[in-house]
């Protein structure tokens, strides 16, 4: 659909990029991308992506806002503790690009819903907290092909990495299977600095936008590390394993299943 | 000999295990960790028989989720 004069301003400063035009402004207003998370990761990109004119988002979160949740999440404001997290998250959306349609999905993400789910979408980002929540991001979208990018944060450190399902390593050629429930220490001991997901969740959109364009050159095959407290970043590279039990040469791994709660159930944790 | 760990160099007086490596870089949690050896991911039964030569490239990859913890070392 052509641009309408208020577009051509509004995107102004994407349409004047050489890379981005106004052909590459209309295929952003036709594109879909699917948030898992409305949390540290998901509030930045969900932001970002509506403000850039993704026609269509997806969001994906099953929680509520939490008081502990405000040092991070910065698509939730204080009022909006107690609300539906994917409730809180559409309102701002909506607010600052009425362009957008927002889908919401109040749900958690499991083996019987998400295959349904990322079909319907272009890109998806991970944006959850937890891995068996990882874990099957990332093998739903292996099985329907859908590109995304997985990230994980850490007190003062992140990484991410996106991946091109069946063509470039999954998250699974790097962590064959999810840590034994009792190596997890409850996030209240953790900790993390609350720009860290700001920082990393940025980056996902970059990866999302420039996948949705086929500008530049993709996090694949490649894990990003960031350290806020060195201002280091790294780029580690990963190669395809032939041992990956979903998309190496002898997979094992051949429907959705769930590797375990996807809610934290730690008592009292707000992760 | 000498490795590359993280993308930092680091003398060792004798060769170590895998296993032994994660122990003597403090890493206090070894199983929220991958490790990639000159670009191949282990599998963690290699942990314990996979002996590191001089001038190998040691990746420590780390579970992440979301504000969870994890492991980690004290450096």
């Amino acid at each position: 659909m052509p641009l309408t004069e208020q577009q051509i301003e509004r995107y102004s400063r994407h349409i004047i990029l050489q890379q981005v035009g106004g052909a590459g402004q209309e295929k952003l207003l036709a594109s879909r991308v699917l948030i898992v998370g409305a949390g540290g990761l998901g509030a930045p990109a969900a932001l970002y992506l509506a403000a850039a004119g993704v026609g269509t988002i997806g969001l994906l979160d099953g929680d509520e806002v939490d008081l502990t949740n405000l040092q991070r999440q910065i698509i939730h404001h204080t009022d909006d503790v107690g609300r539906r997290k994917v409730d809180s998250a559409a309102e701002k959306m909506r607010a600052i690009n009425p362009d957008v349609s927002v889908r919401t999905y109040d749900v958690w993400a499991r083996a019987e819903n998400l295959r349904e789910i990322v079909k319907e979408y272009d890109f998806v980002i991970d944006g959850v907290d937890n891995f068996p929540g990882k874990f099957l991001i990332n093998d739903a979208c292996y099985f329907e092909r859908i590109p995304f990018c997985h990230a994980g944060i850490l007190q003062f450190e992140g990484q991410l990495m996106t991946v091109l399902p069946g063509r470039t390593s999954c998250y699974r050629c790097l962590f064959p299977s999810a840590p034994p429930p009792g190596a997890v220490p409850s996030c209240g001991q953790a900790g993390v600095l609350g720009v860290l997901p700001g920082v990393i969740g940025s980056l996902q959109a970059t990866e999302a936008i420039k996948c949705l364009l086929g500008i530049g050159d993709l996090l694949t095959d490649t894990l990003l590390t960031y350290s806020a407290l060195t201002m280091e970043f790294r780029k580690v590279r990963v190669s395809r394993n032939p041992d990956c039990a979903l998309c190496g040469p002898n997979a094992t791994i051949t429907t959705l299943v769930d590797e375990g709660d996807v809610a934290c159930d730690e008592k009292g944790c707000r992760c | 000999m000498k490795l590359t760990v993280n993308g930092k160099e680091v003398g060792l007086d004798r060769s170590l295990l895998v296993r032994e490596l994660l122990a003597d870089r403090k890493v206090k949690m070894p199983e929220m960790v991958s490790v990639e050896l000159n670009g191949r991911i282990l599998r963690r039964s290699e942990f314990d028989t996979t002996a590191l030569n001089d001038g190998d490239t040691v990746e420590f990859l780390y579970f992440m989720g979301g504000g969870r913890a994890t492991h980690r070392t004290t450096d």
